[in-house]
């Protein structure tokens, strides 16, 4: 598993757009990790002495906020929010959907059908009123986004495991599997999930992407993360009415989000040509 | 007259990201107008490579680094696009493996066969559609009009390569390709094939380039053979001298390795090529078949570039080093007729039968029963082989799956050793599953990319014996000992393997739990003919001297010649013939059977042209038949008989024939 993991970067070492996308990613965590120790203010300590200037200065790198909060160290602690909120989202999501797809398809007949048409229904809702419903209902919390998000992608991954599961079932090494007496769970994790790995992993990072998108969407509605901690879609909402007047208050945030995006889905990418190759 | 084709001194070399390889390598290969040449060898060997660069069609990546192509005395690397797609299609036809891919499957065979005179320059739409059908006819498919209107998937894969060589010979070419055309069809189906192509080449005097891996359907219809190894021409001749008298060990061992229908069962083991050709053997100086030759004399031969040399006859040449010497093709060793004495009654199989439903329910399709399988009777023998034959869909895979446990439920009896084996894998209990296994057809398939190989091995020894950890692993290198594998692949996944060596670790997986019987779905029909040998020596091996029985599906009567004990012949779900396979093989026989032994490919030039060409496709499964199933094709039909009642079954001790017919027992 090691070796194969291992295999697979180096594999991604040839294709510079993934290396690409892996630089950012990269950058982001380590942002993220290191806040503590190198964001050089507290990210909701409020100066309003500095509004009369909120631009970039030596001292405050990206400039403040209307608030006079230090964007650079807002930025470093929001880093930390997406990047845990969302992979907990999207593992949760694939770990669901991967379960659902590989029952659907392996069982097939009514079982197929009934999860499959209860996806469809999810999937037929704009998910962004799926997100406002839960989130009006149930309040806005991490762990309420990451369950919102879980629920609504894991249909989309249920269908690519179900296509997996689905010509792999009846592969002649799963009939020897059923010959030598193998539960069924065994079959469905060891010798059907490990030939959907290619995909899913190509999809996972995709839909980390998606992802940052709708919590940054989340939290540009005032939906995502209670207020004060900083989150980038926030960020972007609480300052976009002076947008004309002090606009980097606004760039910088929708930068972060948009490179965090792109760094992901040149992951996916990159991932996906090591897969071709190998 | 001048060649219509000739490749003279011919490299390709393939540009990836892992470097520079060579295709092909000096290959020298001319085709006279009207004349049939074959192309033979294992696959990578290159055949398909030159059939490409007959059109100058090569892939991205190819291209000739030496040599020239010259169609009808003219440079193809010489002509620039418009010349080559004139070319293409008008003068040059191609007919491929896989008819479908082939067909455009949105638009109706008269469309497509249309569009070839229509694209050629003829203007009148009514003389284009005249011309189609009359070539439909000629291509001989009956009702050419009604084809005319149907899409590709409503035609058999008969059918569909009739319509692709139709296709071909629209625009009436000078030199017709084809690449492996029936790879994939049913003897029968391919038999009939073979006798339309020689019928059409000599109506029409177009040239041909036959490509294929099967030594019999060369022998059928080329006036000469070159043989291919590693991108090289390592022996060029008449079909006659080349198949007869054999110069290079290559080919010799090509032949060697095929069962011989003629030839029973016992003594005379098959002659498997050692090895498999490997990258490096492309870039070697000397003989690039030196590491797996017997003959090999490394001072000789791996000296240097060896050239063609005359080889006996005429025009015979071969590129070998030690031509002189090599004594001439080793007699076959004589038949040991030893025939054992039959063991007692493993499986017993009374009535079997399989029905499936299809349609029906939310489907919107009427519902339809399947008769995959009907009232089968046969019985397995320890340490015997009993064998399955018939074209696809005749029910002798889905027998297997039965047997195995993965159809499901089946009708009628099943018995081992006395013992009920009915219901499916899921509800047979450890001993039965431990006693039965299967060994599957595609080597593709048959092992799951994600596990290594040791892997593959030690779960069954663990599930089925209950082995502990250490133990299936000293046991896994055992049974890998067993199939001939060194245990180094124990740490391999299966994509790292050849063919050859997947299907070694299916054989080994099955034989893990040490069961009773065994079931194999045409283990071999996937593999080159080469390796072929190795595998059915090994199943030999295996069961000498064992009290293990064997059930071998197979559409090929030489392997079952060379295998079986018993035989059962099939046709759409019945067992039409069951008996020693001695007496299957000899008069008196079923129509079916006659027909399939008639049309089995031999790789000998002089043998008869099949008397015997089935017409027609086999019926749907789905349908309904009163009378014998296989009254539509037969050749023998009495009218108003065998279209109305079911056959008797004709018994001569042994051996069982459901037919009309007033056979007489053997003299």
């Amino acid at each position: 598993m090691i070796a194969r993991a291992a295999a697979t970067v180096a594999l991604l070492g040839r294709s510079p757009v993934g290396c690409l996308g892996a630089a950012i990613v990269l950058f982001w965590a380590a942002m993220g990790i290191l806040a503590p120790w190198l964001a050089p203010y507290p990210p909701n300590r409020i100066d309003p002495a500095l509004i009369a200037y909120p631009y970039p200065t030596a001292a405050n790198w990206l400039g403040v906020d209307q608030l006079g909060r230090d964007i650079l160290s807002r930025l470093m602690w929001g880093a930390r929010t997406v990047l845990t909120v969302a992979p907990a989202a999207v593992l949760g999501a694939a770990a669901l959907g991967t379960l659902l797809g590989l029952v659907a398809g392996y069982k097939g007949g009514a079982v197929d059908s009934i999860l499959m048409r209860v996806g469809d229904t999810l999937l037929a809702f704009p998910k962004i009123i799926l997100y406002l419903i839960v989130i009006a209902r149930f309040g806005a919390s991490a762990f309420n986004i990451i369950a919102v998000v879980t629920v609504t992608q894991a249909p989309i991954i249920a269908r690519i495991v179900r296509a997996v599961t689905l010509d792999v079932k009846n592969r002649d090494y799963v009939a020897a599997a059923r010959m030598r007496g193998e539960p069924t769970w065994f079959v469905l994790l060891a010798e059907i999930l490990p030939n959907a790995r290619g995909p899913l992993v190509v999809d996972f990072f995709l839909r980390l992407g998606y992802t940052v998108i709708a919590i940054g969407v989340l939290g540009f509605l005032g939906i995502g993360l209670p207020p004060p901690d900083p989150d980038w879609g926030s960020m972007i909402k609480e300052s976009y009415g002076t947008i004309f007047v002090w606009p980097h208050m606004t760039l910088i945030p929708a930068l972060a989000v948009s490179s965090l995006v792109i760094g992901f889905n040149f992951l996916a990418t990159g991932l996906r040509e090591a897969s071709e190759d190998g | 007259m001048a060649d219509i084709l000739s490749l003279e001194g011919v490299s390709i070399e393939h540009r990836g990201r892992r470097g520079v390889s060579r295709i092909l390598d000096g290959v020298d290969l001319s085709i006279a107008p009207g004349e049939a040449v074959g192309l033979v060898g294992e696959s990578g060997c290159g055949k398909s490579t030159v059939a490409l660069a007959a059109m100058r069609y090569l892939p991205r990546g190819m291209a000739i680094s030496a040599g020239r192509v010259l169609f009808e005395g003219r440079d193809l690397a010489a002509m620039d696009e418009g010349e080559l797609r004139r070319l293409r299609g008008r003068r040059i036809a191609m007919v491929y493996q896989d008819p479908m891919s082939s067909l455009n499957p949105v638009m109706t065979i008269g469309r497509q066969l249309v569009e070839v005179p229509m694209l050629h320059g003829e203007r009148d739409a009514a003389r284009a559609r005249d011309r189609a059908i009359a070539m439909l006819r000629e291509v001989r498919l009956a009702d050419a009009e009604a084809t005319m209107e149907r899409y590709p998937h409503q035609l058999s894969g008969g059918q569909q390569q009739r319509v692709v060589i139709a296709m071909a010979l629209m625009a009436e070419p000078s030199l017709l390709v084809m690449d492996e055309p029936t790879t994939g069809l049913d003897v029968t189906i391919e038999a009939a094939i073979l006798e339309l192509v020689r019928d059409l080449r000599a109506r029409f005097g177009t040239a041909i380039l036959f490509i294929s891996h099967n030594l019999g359907t060369v022998a059928r219809l080329c006036d000469r053979v070159g043989v291919l190894y590693a991108g090289r021409l390592v022996e060029t001749g008449g079909v006659r001298e080349v198949f007869r008298a054999p110069a290079h060990p290559y080919t010799r061992g090509l032949l060697d390795a095929l069962p011989d229908l003629d030839r029973p069962r016992g003594g005379a083991r098959l002659a498997p090529i050692a090895g498999t050709l490997v990258a490096e053997d492309r870039a070697r100086p000397g003989c690039a078949f030196l590491p797996r030759c017997p003959h090999a004399a490394p001072a000789a031969c791996g000296a240097g570039a060896i050239a063609l040399a005359e080889a006996g006859g005429a025009g015979h040449l071969a590129r070998c080093a030690r031509l002189g010497e090599l004594p001439a093709r080793m007699a076959a060793a004589t038949d040991a007729a030893a025939q054992a004495e039959e063991g007692p009654v493993l499986l017993e199989a009374r009535g079997v039968g399989k029905w499936y439903e299809v349609g029906g329910g939310m489907s919107g399709k009427p519902r339809r029963v399947i008769r995959a399988l009907t009232d089968a009777s046969l019985e397995a023998r320890r340490g015997g082989t009993l064998a399955i034959v018939g074209e696809s869909g005749s029910g002798k895979s889905t027998f297997a799956r039965v047997v195995a446990g993965l159809a499901g439920e089946a009708r009628g009896a099943l018995s081992l050793a006395g013992e009920p084996l009915s219901g499916g894998v899921d509800s047979r209990p450890r001993e039965l599953l431990r006693r039965v296994q299967m060994v599957f057809q595609n080597p593709d398939s048959t092992l799951n990319p994600s596990h290594s190989v040791g892997y593959a091995l030690m779960r069954p020894l663990r599930r089925l014996r209950g082995l502990g950890a250490e133990e299936a692993r000293q046991e896994a290198a055992r049974l890998m000992a067993r199939v001939q594998l060194p245990a180094e692949l124990a740490e391999r996944r299966p994509w790292q393997l050849s063919g050859g060596q997947r299907q070694r670790v299916a054989i080994a997986r099955a034989l893990a739990g040490d069961p009773d019987l065994l079931v194999a779905d045409e283990p071999v029909s996937a593999l080159d003919v080469s390796v072929q040998a190795a595998i059915v020596n090994l199943l030999a091996d295996l069961l000498a001297g064992s009290d293990m029985a064997l059930v071998l599906i197979s559409h090929d009567l030489a392997l079952v010649r060379h295998m079986a004990d018993r035989v059962a012949v099939m046709y759409l779900g019945r067992v039409v013939e069951y008996g020693p396979a001695a007496q299957v093989f000899a008069p008196p026989w079923h129509p079916y059977t006659e027909a399939l032994l008639a049309a089995a490919p031999r790789p000998d030039p002089d043998a008869p042209p099949p008397e015997i060409v089935l017409a027609g496709p086999m019926p749907s499964p789905a349908e309904e038949i009163r009378g014998c199933v296989f009254a539509s094709r037969c050749p023998r039909r009495m009218e108003g008989i065998c279209d109305t009642l079911a056959p008797p079954e004709r018994v001569f001790g042994a051996h069982r024939i459901a037919c009309h017919l007033e056979l007489a027992a053997p003299g």
